[in-house]
């Protein structure tokens, strides 16, 4: 992997001629329908940022065990522009964040951060111009070669058991859950107890259980009794987009890999996914 | 050396022990300068400090209903006083009910500041407060270091930007470097620029307006598009703005191009400067 450093890029007034140098243009009239989703998977410094036509899809991953996806389409942005069928980059996630968030990134209502973010293709930094109340800020944050996203060769004909879940009734547990347990266990199943949380900490063992008839479960497709664990520390960042989110889909396959899909609604009520996917810890018979 | 003062107006209470909150967070320790006329809290720019200074005046009228002060001699009518600005506020916020605070220089068993107050309770018996503010007595040998600073021969003297917005900003740019570069030129242009291995930021202010301090204050054949900038801490800039809980009537910044930048509040009745040296 190596790191370029930017060409000495002329800071000129913003035209769209000027767009002919980059390979990707995309803005928002509210900087925070990125920002907010990205606070949903930063738990790591670094993010693949892979763009197609379709849209942007950023990725963090954690010791090849964890991995959580945003995708924010095309429509999304209001304007989306590229020109190549796939371009990716490598940032840092905490860097960007700082920038996009340069002038406070308080809600205040009526008032929000106009976003234009540029890429001019590999060995340029990402340049984001960002304008709020008349002042203008210029980012340039240096890029690197993209790592190549793990595959988790996830695919929905292995998927043992689904549910699909209202957060609301998962937001609660989440925030609750007992720390000092290395693991957080689910347990799925066509018969009781269903759906199961279970952490095993220093003040006990605790459960939290969802039954299929429940009011919070929009979908309930369970086949095998399953039971598997994952490492606390692994999963404890995807409360974060359990926080944004509306509903979330719970997936297990034949290997116990999980599969958490959370639908989140920006600012301005339009949709976009967050995805982790995670290693079981250990099989649980 | 004698000093007491008293306020009544609970409008006047309030204000001054903002004042003492805000120069509270610029700095742990500073002089407190007493006159006849006036109050001042003042930060010599040691190497100490950082090579901050700082230059609270305070019109004495404006807030104490009776002040009165007998300084260390006749010829030398002041007291000056080594105080943590903390102690104060902390001490003035729980008197803000009061009807009447006197603040009185005292002997405990070191030199106090004794704030003394009398709060009103449901019952008809009022309670009576007193914190005693430790102080040290600043040495007349010293007073040199605490005189009003001279104002720099400035570059550039611009209006500040919203200080909300600049502190927004500053505190982003805090995260993502060490030190800040401010320019400002004659067109009332102001950038705050940062710049490291992995990333820059230029934030750009205008339409700011520059103070007409006078034809001959800066150079007149100075071309308005030129910059004048200094490389601060951004900690510095941050903690500047942090004290700030008032919006100031007026607000400058003088720079001295890679020299030094002189920032300047005006309240009603108290004007506050505050010097940031630049750094290479």
């Amino acid at each position: 992997m190596c790191l370029r450093f930017s060409a000495a890029m002329p800071l000129s007034t913003q035209s769209q001629a000027d767009d002919e140098q980059y390979v990707l243009v995309a803005s928002l009239d509210n900087a925070r329908n990125l920002s907010n989703i990205l606070k949903a998977i930063t738990f790591k410094d670094h993010a693949i940022f892979n763009a197609t036509p379709n849209g942007l899809k950023v990725t963090v991953e954690d010791s090849k065990c964890l991995q959580a996806n945003a995708f924010i389409q095309a429509e999304i942005f209001q304007e989306f522009t590229i020109k190549e069928d796939l371009v990716g980059f490598q940032v840092n996630l905490t860097v960007l964040l700082d920038c996009l968030n340069i002038f406070g990134g308080s809600s205040v209502p009526g008032v929000s951060t106009a976003l234009r973010m540029c890429y001019g293709g590999y060995g340029f930094p990402l340049t984001l111009f960002l304008e709020e109340g008349g002042v203008v800020t210029v980012c340039k944050i240096n890029t690197q070669e993209p790592d190549e996203p793990i595959d988790f060769e996830f695919c929905s004909t292995n998927v043992t058991n689904k549910v699909i879940l209202q957060s609301e009734s998962l937001k609660e547990p989440f925030s609750e859950l007992d720390m000092t347990s290395e693991v957080l266990q689910i347990t799925m199943s066509p018969s009781q107890p269903y759906f199961r949380l279970s952490t095993f900490g220093n003040s006990g063992n605790a459960h939290y259980d969802y039954p299929k008839d429940s009011d919070m479960m929009e979908l309930f497709q369970c086949t095998k009794t399953q039971t598997n664990r994952y490492k606390m520390s692994l999963l404890k960042p995807s409360t974060k987009a359990l926080a944004l989110s509306c509903k979330v889909s719970v997936r297990t396959d034949s290997r116990g890999f999980l599969s958490l899909q959370y639908l989140v609604r920006n600012d301005d009520g339009q949709i976009c996914f967050v995805e982790y996917y995670c290693c079981p810890d250990e099989e649980v018979e | 050396m004698k000093f007491r003062g008293k306020i009544v107006d609970v409008a006047c209470l309030n204000h001054f022990t903002r004042v003492v909150t805000t120069i509270s967070k610029l700095t742990k320790t500073c002089v407190l300068r007493l006159t006849p006329d006036n109050l001042f809290f003042v930060l010599s720019g040691k190497v100490a400090n950082g090579g901050v200074g700082m230059w609270c005046e305070l019109s004495q009228a404006n807030f104490f209903d009776e002040y009165q002060m007998e300084g260390v001699s006749p010829e030398d009518n002041e007291i000056l006083l080594e105080v943590t600005p903390e102690n104060l506020s902390r001490a003035l916020k729980t008197v803000q009910n009061a009807k009447a605070v006197k603040v009185k220089l005292t002997k405990k068993h070191c030199p106090c500041l004794t704030i003394a107050a009398e709060l009103p309770t449901l019952s008809s018996v009022s309670r009576v407060v007193t914190h005693d503010v430790p102080v040290d007595i600043v040495p007349r040998r010293l007073w040199h270091e605490f005189k009003e600073p001279i104002m720099p021969d400035f570059d550039v003297s611009v209006y500040l930007p919203p200080l909300k917005t600049m502190k927004s900003v500053v505190d982003r740019m805090k995260n993502l470097s060490n030190f800040l570069v401010i320019e400002a030129n004659l067109n009332g242009q102001m950038n705050l620029k940062i710049e490291t291995d992995l990333v820059s930021v230029t934030t750009h202010f205008k339409d700011l307006g520059n103070p007409p301090w006078g034809d001959d204050a800066a150079s007149p054949s100075r071309e308005s598009e030129a910059m004048a900038e200094a490389r601060v801490d951004v900690r510095r800039l941050q903690q500047f703005l942090v004290g700030q809980q008032v919006n100031p009537s007026r607000a400058m910044c003088n720079i001295v191009h890679q020299g030094v930048v002189h920032l300047i509040l005006l309240h009603e009745d108290v004007s506050l400067q505050y010097f940031i040296p630049a750094v290479a």
